[in-house]
Order: structure tokens, then sequence, then C-alpha cells
């Protein structure tokens, strides 16, 4: 019978239909961190329950630490310090890997899990965290779950779920300038939704999803939860084989050609049936911004807030008047030129190396606007270290960004550091809600180089008129 | 777990659609490694006149004397949707909710909801608001009644109306079960799977 990616995945780690209608599917890998992690590890060890293999958990300090240079365990959120020193207790009881405070390897989950080989094509991945879905661009069934969930991921290897329906998203089309993959997330959401996907794993395929690199399709899958799916997922091909060969934690050997063999096999079959397919053309997606406070709430950076009349329903409107209260702006208002105080330039959406290059060649030689507050979180060390052997920190710090140690940061607001009420920040991450980055906070998601480019303008800008001819 | 038969209580409608976990709780007011001591958390954003303070929001619903001790939320699409933080359903059941209407869930939320005893309940949008309508009424007075058992929620003037939930989950509530005591009962299947896989592909399996 012809199948998709997904139910091929899942037909795999069918331990047993259950007779409720769920399943009961085997997980491969589960990950966790310090601030939901600490709290399923230290509630399955107060139940006397140990986890069943070890080997097959990771851990990073991500949420919650600091991201200034010279960090410790100390946070500027209060209590923090309790978080971060319980995680590395109750890991290193249950014997699981911790990429500890320090270590070279640290960073945020989604981040550091491809690129350590953790997750790999085909197999199946939890995380106590909402954006585990990023980690679907290498191929792989990997979702978010609550901390009683992981829990029992942890101690059965196993969770009773029920299987959910089955999407694609068809990206063709050729990319206009500037267009990234955040820009194709943002369009999709507001074209169907922040309810669109719900119920669903979604593919997204077709030709323009191909052409992507590894680290632009992890940015699509990122915000699939933005979309109300279950997860995301791309069916792996010769560029994720090549973006995993050497990695710590791939199969090496005989073992490694085995497992490329078999990852040959994950693609959905010709005729195989979704529930649900969607089609977009990627030449109609220019730069795309958020206006609101949700992720539907977006269009292209050259349009206006939409008049309240265009919406869809009545509770659309009611929704869209009170996020534009939140955000002080009005229908019809204009989102180029509009000023900012703050640009954010990471999270597990756009914190990789790609990204990273791609706004420090907007950046270099030019300086941020002097009423901008701008900084770059990478989103591991070892982004940190490769950008610094490029010497684009430099492009950074030269232009008037800080340059911090790798983690969530400023992507959410812990109680820690903040950019302050009432604040406009541009931004890369994933969540423009009320105070997500802090209390009163007016949040813009867009893509590195959309914010790059308005951060040295001090004002919302279409990055198509900052680059370079050279 | 506390167990969910049936539950009869007052109603509060929190109408808005897309209501996500960082507003039912802020991340700053998860302040330790525990699921306790949450319930003062939550809805901080709206339930007080300022983020920093402990002085109650008069214009925030659950403030509102009328809507005292509310025990379910009628609410709009995609209720917990956002972080998959289960500390909000922590701090709702602390608060005292029982039990959510709504016509859509955020995924994570939902299951959180079922593993720790709180009901939540797809209805439609018109019968959210139909019950709404009522309650608003009289809400001390004009009570909801839920029973699980029977799959019904009615309201005391006389709406009905029937809802979906799977059987697992179902039965986990009714009883107050533990999943994790329920999924080993399994165990042979679990060992017996992981034996063929080990066969299959022994790649996926790491070794300390
Ligand atoms: S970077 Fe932001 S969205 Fe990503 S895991 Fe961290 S807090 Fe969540």
């Amino acid at each position: 019978m012809s199948k998709t990616l997904f139910q091929k995945i899942w037909d795999a780690h069918q331990v047993k239909s259950l007779p409720d209608g769920t399943y009961l599917i085997y997980i491969d890998r589960v990950f966790l961190h310090e601030r939901t992690g600490s709290i399923a590890l230290q509630s399955l060890a107060e139940a006397g329950r140990k986890v069943r293999h070890p080997e097959q958990v990771f851990c990073t300090m991500d949420h919650i630490v600091d991201t200034f240079p010279g960090r410790g365990d100390d946070t500027v959120m209060p209590s923090g310090k309790d978080f971060i020193q319980a995680t590395r207790k109750e890991a290193k009881a249950a014997g699981i890997t911790l990429f500890d405070i320090g270590d070279e390897q640290q960073g945020i989950a989604h981040v550091i899990s491809p690129e350590l080989g953790i997750v790999q094509p085909g197999l199946t991945l939890v995380c106590p965290d909402s954006h585990t879905c990023t980690q679907g661009a290498l191929g792989a069934a990997a979702w978010g779950i609550g901390s009683s969930e992981a829990e029992h991921a942890m101690a059965t290897q196993t969770l009773r779920i029920n299987k959910p329906k089955l999407m694609r998203v068809w990206f063709e089309g050729e990319l206009n300038s500037c267009v990234t993959a955040k820009d194709m997330i943002l369009h999709l959401i507001s074209k169907f939704g922040a309810h669109g996907g719900a119920g669903h794993a979604i593919e997204f395929a077709g030709p323009t999803v191909e052409a992507l690199s590894i680290e632009a399709r992890m940015t699509l899958c990122n915000m699939a939860v933005e979309f109300a799916a279950f997860t995301g997922l791309v069916a792996p091909d010769q560029k994720t084989i090549e973006y995993l060969e050497g990695r710590p934690y791939v199969p090496k050997g005989e073992q490694w050609h085995q497992a490329v063999e078999y990852w040959h096999s994950l693609v959905t079959d010709d005729d195989a049936l979704f529930d649900t397919e969607i089609k977009i053309d990627v030449a109609e997606i220019e730069p795309t911004i958020t206006w609101g406070t949700s992720p539907q709430h977006a269009c292209g950076i050259s349009q206006t807030v939409p008049e309240l009349e265009s919406l869809a329903s009545e509770d659309a409107r009611t929704a869209a008047t009170r996020a534009l209260a939140y955000q002080a702006l009005q229908p019809g208002d204009k989102l180029l030129d509009l000023k900012i105080d703050c640009a954010f330039i990471g999270s597990c959406t756009n914190s990789r190396i790609e990204d990273l290059r791609k706004a420090a060649a907007i950046l270099k030689g030019r300086k941020v606007a002097s009423h901008v507050k701008a900084i770059c979180v990478p989103g591991s060390q070892q982004v940190k270290a490769a950008a610094e052997r490029e010497g684009l920190h430099q492009v950074f710090l030269d232009a008037g960004f800080e340059w911090r140690e790798s983690g969530c940061s400023m992507c959410f607001y812990a109680g820690g550091e903040h950019f302050g009420k009432q604040q406009r920040v541009l931004s890369t991450s994933n969540r423009n809600f009320e105070s997500r980055q802090g209390p009163e906070t007016r949040t813009h998601l867009a893509s590195p180089e959309t914010v790059a480019a308005s951060a040295l303008n001090g004002c919302i800008t279409d990055p198509r008129t900052m680059m370079r001819t050279n | 777990m506390k167990a969910f038969t049936t539950h009869c209580g007052i109603a509060a409608p929190l109408l808005r659609i897309n209501i996500d976990t960082d507003a039912i709780i802020p991340s700053r007011e998860m302040r330790r490694v525990s699921k306790k001591g949450l319930g003062e958390g939550l809805f901080a954003s709206s339930r007080y006149v300022m983020s920093d303070s402990r002085e109650l929001n008069p214009d925030f619903i659950l403030n509102k004397a009328e809507y005292a001790n509310t025990t379910i939320l009628l609410t709009g699409n995609n209720f917990g949707c956002g972080s998959s933080r289960e500390h909000a359903v922590w701090a709702l059941a602390e608060y005292g909710i029982r039990a959510i209407i709504a016509p859509s869930f955020g995924a994570i939320f939902y299951q959180n909801c079922m593993r720790n005893g709180i009901l939540p309940v797809v209805l439609s949008n018109e019968a959210v608001m139909q019950l709404s309508d009522e309650i608003m009424q009289d809400p001390q007075k004009l009570k909801i009644e839920i029973d699980l058992q029977e799959q019904k929620v009615s309201s005391k003037k006389g709406l009905h109306f029937e809802f979906d939930i799977e059987t697992g989950s179902k039965e986990m509530l009714l009883n107050g079960l533990d999943s994790i005591g329920l999924t080993l009962q399994y165990e042979a299947d679990i060992k017996a799977f992981e034996q063929q896989t080990q066969k299959q592909h022994s790649w996926l399996y790491l070794q300390n």
C-alpha cells in the first residue's frame, strides 16, 4: 500500500494498537531542558521510577540560563539557579547526557539535537517543548509534549497517542529576493490561520522545499506548532545525509551504510493520500512580518495593517482589535518605516550559522541606529564558535549588536532579562504573543535579513533595499 | 490523579480565541521546580493590576463577585495553544478549575489536561455561546453540569450537548488512573518491539 512519509515512521514505531483507538508508539529519543525537564526528572524520581534507557535521553540548559559573557549558575531570573542546579542533580542521578553550562556542545535543544546528529531521519523524538517540531526537518517524527508525557516517555520508552491526520503543504515556484523559509511559514500561517494545521502531521514538500538548505528547513518546521500542527517534517534527501555525516551521534561504519539505505526509503509514495493538501506558489510571497499578537497576524512588509472588515470572523475581529491596541497600531497603518526600539536575532527559529551569515551580510560595515538596542544570540556554542571563526561576531559587534553566549535568551521572558514595557522589538523568534518577550513588549516577527535591515535604519525596513550589489 | 466523574459548577466565559499558555501562566510565575504553588500565577497578566503586584484587577472576570468559585471555563478556539508548559494545567487545577469547554484546544495542552484530572470538553462555537449567554444571566445560580460517563454537558435551563472523548483518556479520568502504570501493563509488547528493532535497525540504539 502507498504510504506517506509520516505513515512510514508511524508504522515502524507502532508497538501496539490499543483497545481505545489510541496507539502505543515507541519513542527513540527524549530531549529535555532545565525549565520543563527538571520537573519531569524530579517527579519521575519521586514516584520511584527509573529512566528506561538513559542513553537515549539528553538534556540541555537553554531556557533559564543567562546568555551574558562569563555566565554561571546565577541568573537574572530570580530562582533560575534552582532550576539549573536541580536539573544537573537529577540528570546525574538518572544517568542521562547533559549539555551543561560551559560545555562546548551546549545550546538550544532544537539547535543542538540536529547539530550533534541526535535526531536522525525516521526516528521518533519528543521533548517537553512545543518547538520540538523543528527537528522534523531531518525527516524524523519529532513533537512537543508536556512534562507528564515526558515522564511517561522516559519510564516506558513509549507514548499513548492518537494518530494525527496527514497534511501536505506543497511549496513551488521561485523565491523572490530576500524571501526565506521564515517568510514562507509566516505567509502560510497568515493565509490559513494559527489553527490551520490543527491535528495534522504536516509534510512540507515540493520543489521549493527541496531547494532549501537543511537549516532553512528547520526554520520552516519550527513554526509548524504556530500553525497548531502536531508536527512538521521534510523527507530526508541527499542534503540530509550530507548534513548528518560525521556528526557525533550518528551511526558509524557499516551501521552508517545500513542507516543511509533505510533513510532512502523514507519518502512519500507517489500515490499516497493525505487528509488535507495545500499548495502555495512562493512567487506570491514577499518578506513577511507580523503586525499583531498571533503569528497569523502577518502580511507582506510593503502592506498595511488590515482593515477589520477584511477579517473573516467576529472572533478574528475581536482578537485583532485587542492585538492592535496592544501593539499601538491602527488598521491601515503602514508597517514600513515604523520606528523600532530593539532588534533580536536568535531563538530556535533563526539562530543557526546561515541565519547569522545572512544578517551579517547586511550589517557589514554599517551601524545600528543609535536608539536601537540590538542583541544577537547564537543558537549553540558550536554556532557561536563557527561564527567567530568566520569573523561574523566582529561584524555584529562593529554594527552595535551585543554578542552573547547561546541559549533561548530574549525569545521569551522567564522573569529575568527583558526588553522593557511598550518597547517595539523586531525579532527572529517564533511567538509574538502578548508579553512573550517581556511585560507589554511589542513583538514583530520577521526573518534575520529583515531584522538586520530594520536595526540599521531604526525602523521597519524592507531588506531588499539594503542588499548590496557586489 | 484526581478522578473526574460528574461535576456541577460555576462557569466563567473567557470568550477569546487563541488564549495561549503564556497568558494562562506567564513564565515569570514559574518560580520553583515544582508542580505546586502555581495557582496564584494563573492568568497573572490580566488578573492583577500590574505584572509585579498582587492587587486584583476588578475588570478581570474571575475577580468579579458573580464568578467567585468558578470551576469551569467557557472559551474560544485554540485554548492553550503555544508553549508546552504543563504549569498552565497545574495552575488551573490548583485554582480549582475542573473542566474547560472550548471549540478546540492546543494539542499538547489537551493531553496535559487529561493527565492532571481536568476535563477538556470540545463543543461547537455555537454551543459555547449558548451556554455563555445563559450562565451570564446569573452565574452563581445557573451552574453547568458535566457528566463524563454519559459524555454530556447540561445547563440549568435545559441546554444539552454531547461531546466526544477517546475511551482510554475517559477511563483514566473516570478512575483517576496513572498512565505510566497503565502502559507498563504492556511491558512484554514493548520488550518484544525493542528486540525486533534492535535486529532490524541496530543503529537506532545508542551506547553510552
Ligand atoms: S528559543 Fe524560544 S521558542 Fe525556541 S525553545 Fe527557546 S524559548 Fe522556546
